[in-house]
């Protein structure tokens, strides 16, 4: 069984930075480094490393630079921001079988100094690309629009909904040092920012960092006698649904689906808990529409009713229902496909966001919706 | 700036699933991939189909005809190659023949301001290179 056979024991970070000014690999090598210490461990405690098809340091460079003596299990997750809370699930799996004992999943990413990857679009365009990009739909911005469009249709959804998420992320990233974004930012500002892709807004959209993270996973009992709280891997889960085309995933039989509701099901049914249960949620929010979908899909609203939950303010740290991306998430304090995100989580639950929600026994914390999918439970109790 | 030197958009890559579509939208047709099997349209174009698993398929020219589904505009900052046309529309198109048939395209000759999801598109074949024409949509005239 998976749940609760493991634990994250670990986290570590470098500065998020607009220009890191050092390559991805020292500082995946810093990150990683950094979430041992957390730990109280070295790497000769190390045995698996997992990290997303896109990372561009490989295992072997890491075991170079660390001195791990031996790598039993390695693995990537692909489809970019899709993956993160995937390679807990790979982590969680390989531990929980045997196959090895202590895991690092880690991404270093250079995304702000290493520019924009739809800028760097080639002229010619094969595979799912030729159906899409030769019309002008390049950026994430548009492919993730389009469903915003067809909900604010279906459901009424408006701007000044998706303009909320934003606002109040900003907030709870004004109380966190660590965040990009520390100036305040009202309604009207977001309003009044330049249109990206109609319907969505300069701020609909996330940061663009430079940054590494790395979190430790470890067995459950081995977890209880290490340096930090234990935050226990409850459920996790990947999905990609049917039909998928990444980021422009329009042909599947229910148009406004994404995979995260396959996810849902399986990570609530493993964990056995239902999203009553959870106290926060760090939801992947590279554009504010994906909040909504994945409020929803995780079945903290129904169908069409994201808008008015989100404007009600449910997601406001502290006074809110659902407390969400408490660190400021991607949208203000760092886009590193959702590896803080994972890092927030574990924070909820050791104690130590600044924005921490009283006595947080469950957390949740999902990945990119517009891709295929990836998602995880955290517990203070196994 | 040289000819060389001139922003190119990405053109299609043909491949030996999706030859026939755009060697249709080179024709002015525009052509979907059907299932000898089942007899369903897939789109995009596959080896296999998800429905009955059949590795059998033929070709049918559809309508061209269909409704805006959702659409975007997209504002800068764009490729090069499309810098001069913000801000322009990108939509999805649902086709007449079957609701679960849709296709991204641009939008032709119609102010950005006045879409709405919900009005009636028909196919406008626009050539890119000499081998490649785009599929892209016109508002329909009232018939």
């Amino acid at each position: 069984m998976l749940k609760n056979a493991t634990a994250i024991v670990g986290v570590g970070q470098v500065e998020f930075s607009k220009n890191l000014g050092r390559p991805e690999r020292t500082a995946a090598c810093e990150a990683i480094g950094a979430a041992l210490d957390d730990a109280g461990l070295s790497p000769a405690d190390v045995d698996g490393l997992v990290s997303f098809t896109m990372e561009n340091t490989s295992e072997v460079e890491i075991t170079r630079n660390l001195g791990i003596e031996n790598l039993s299990f390695f693995s990537q997750v692909g489809y970019g921001g899709g993956g993160g809370c995937g390679t807990l699930l790979h982590a969680a799996m390989a531990i929980a079988q045997g196959v090895c004992s202590t895991v690092v999943c880690w991404r270093a990413r250079n995304r702000s100094s290493g520019g924009r990857p739809w800028a760097q679009t080639g002229n010619r365009v094969a595979g799912d690309f030729q159906f899409y990009l030769p019309f002008g739909l390049l950026r994430p911005a548009d492919q993730v629009a389009m469903l915003a469009r067809r909900h604010m249709y279906e459901y009424g959804t408006t701007c000044e909904q998706l303009g909320s998420v934003a606002v109040t992320f900003r907030q709870h990233a004004q109380r966190n040092p660590a965040a990009l974004m520390q100036k305040p930012m009202t309604l009207d500002d977001y309003m009044n920012a330049r249109f990206i892709s109609e319907p969505l807004r300069l701020f609909d959209c996330c940061l663009e960092t430079d940054g590494a993270l790395a979190v430790v996973l470890t067995r459950a009992e081995r977890a209880r006698d290490l340096k930090q709280k234990p935050a226990y891997v409850m459920g996790a889960a990947q999905s990609t649904g049917p039909e998928h085309v990444v980021m422009a995933n329009y042909h599947k039989p229910n148009f406004l689906e994404t995979p995260s509701v396959y996810a849902a099901r399986d990570l609530f049914a493993m964990a056995g808990v239902t999203p009553a249960d959870v106290d926060c949620a760090q939801f992947y929010d590279a554009f504010t529409p994906l909040v909504l979908f994945s409020l929803e899909e995780y079945g903290f609203c129904k169908p069409g009713e994201s808008g008015p939950f989100v404007e009600a303010g449910n997601l406001a740290w502290p006074n809110g229902s659902l407390p969400c991306n408490t660190s400021g998430g991607s949208l203000s304090e760092a886009y590193v496909h959702g590896m803080n995100l994972i890092i927030e989580g574990v924070r909820q639950i050791r104690g130590t966001s600044t924005c921490q929600v009283e006595n947080a026994q469950l957390s949740l914390v999902t990945s990119g919706a517009g891709v295929p999918t990836s998602a995880v439970l955290l517990a203070s109790e196994a | 700036m040289s000819e060389a030197m001139a922003p190119t958009a990405p053109v299609p890559l043909p491949d030996p699933d999706s030859e026939e579509f755009w060697a249709g939208c080179k024709r002015g047709e525009l052509r979907m991939q059907r299932c000898t099997g089942c007899s369903r349209m897939r789109y995009y174009p596959r080896p296999m189909c998800p429905h009955c698993q059949s590795m059998q398929s033929d070709w049918v020219t559809v309508s061209g005809r269909g409704t805006i589904y959702s659409f975007v505009v997209c504002h800068p900052p764009v490729l090069p190659a499309f810098a001069e046309k913000t801000p322009y529309a990108v939509l999805v198109v649902e086709l007449e023949e079957d609701s679960n048939l849709r296709m991204v395209g641009g939008l032709l000759d119609h102010p950005v301001d006045e879409i709405e999801i919900g009005l009636p598109v028909e196919v406008a074949f626009e050539p890119l290179t000499d081998e490649i024409t785009l599929p892209q949509w016109r508002v329909a005239k009232p018939s």
